[in-house]
């Protein structure tokens, strides 16, 4: 059992417990499962620059805010405690055409060699971390919610728009990891 | 201009907001159940780039099993409230705002999957990731507060 809980979770167990972020925050205070805009609150918090978008109430909506810096608590909790000693495992294919671009230790949740301070500098890592943010940040509030939003809360909801939104994120995410992420990764 | 983001409570968005500034009193509900989720991002490996474009190159089943399975009890639980009309812990009644079409699905969602696909994160993973030590993803999350911040200023002149 203990050993269970530190290797990774399948999909039937994490998905499922993810699932019930549903109801956990209907019945806790008539929250809907939403993250993305917490973004939005951060800058009606901090940044609100006198745009109509940004002048609301954010703290009735602080509760959001506490659920993220959950989150983050909960990602140094997996990490410790739940500590994974083990490589995490890849598909070869994936392995082999990483590696064809000098990207070797993919152990990681999040890629050293892609993801690190240094990188920030270069094309590649200035691509893929500040125009990648940029994207999450700027489509996710176009588009009215995120993973979260809509993919499990709006379908859970059955509604129809998140539906469109969902099968608009897959495009985008195809097509950049398909098509362009090949160009990117060779800078 | 009409209300695109269906994510923020309508009673916030009320001219009276300057009367009601008040933080959530129940934070550390909230905490734990942020808590709670953060684990299961993080054990289930949602928060991988690897595991982002295996999905994205049809590589693996894991992101779809999470995500599907994820809406299966998402829908499951709303019927069963819906149904007996379950009330809040605290006794306020659950309530299921409609989520109106506009074109910023489309073209907001095919931007948000691009940023997927090159970050490996969803905001909700941004977050886990700092916390699993990856500290450079603050940086990622900067850059996500200033896209969602250029949304709002020119966002008069998008299509919805």
């Amino acid at each position: 059992m203990i050993h269970s809980l530190h290797g990774p979770w399948p999909w039937y167990v994490a998905g499922p417990l993810i699932g019930l972020t549903v109801p956990l925050l209907l019945l806790l205070g008539n929250r809907q499962f939403g993250i993305s805009s917490t973004l939005r609150h951060i800058c009606a918090a901090c940044i609100p620059g006198n745009i109509p978008f940004f002048t609301y109430n954010w703290k009735a909506e602080s509760w959001n805010l506490f659920f993220v810096a959950g989150i983050l608590l909960g990602g140094v909790v997996a990490t410790t405690l739940l500590h994974n000693p083990a490589p995490i495992v890849i598909h070869p294919k994936l392995a082999q055409s990483l590696a064809g671009y000098g990207i070797t230790a993919t152990n990681a949740l999040v890629p050293e060699q892609l993801f690190n301070w240094g990188a920030l500098l270069t094309l590649r890592g200035f691509i893929l971390m500040i125009v990648g943010g940029f994207l999450v940040g700027f489509g996710t509030r176009y588009a009215g919610g995120c993973t979260s939003g809509h993919a499990i809360m709006g379908l859970s909801n059955l509604q129809w728009p998140s539906l469109v939104a969902t099968i608009s994120f897959m495009v985008g995410g195809f097509l950049v990891a398909n098509v362009v992420l090949p160009f990117i990764l060779g800078l | 201009m009409q209300e695109t983001d269906f994510e923020v409570a309508p009673q916030a968005t009320t001219p009276t907001f300057k009367a009601t500034t008040r933080w959530e009193k129940k934070w550390w509900l909230y905490i734990l159940a942020g808590i709670y989720f953060g684990v299961v991002l993080t054990k289930g490996e949602v928060i991988s780039w690897v595991r982002i474009q295996e999905m994205f190159r049809l590589q693996s089943f894991h992101m779809y099993g999470v995500i599907g399975s994820a809406v299966v009890v998402g829908m499951i639980s709303i019927f069963i409230i819906k149904r007996y009309k379950v009330k809040t812990f605290f006794g306020q009644p659950v309530t299921f705002p409609d989520k109106a079409f506009q074109k910023g699905q489309i073209f907001g969602g095919i931007c948000f999957g691009m940023g997927w696909a090159l970050t490996g994160a969803c905001p909700g993973p941004l977050y886990a990731q700092i916390g699993s030590g990856a500290t450079v993803v603050i940086a990622t999350l900067l850059s996500a507060i200033a896209g969602t911040w250029v949304y709002g200023k020119i966002r008069e002149q998008l299509p919805h």
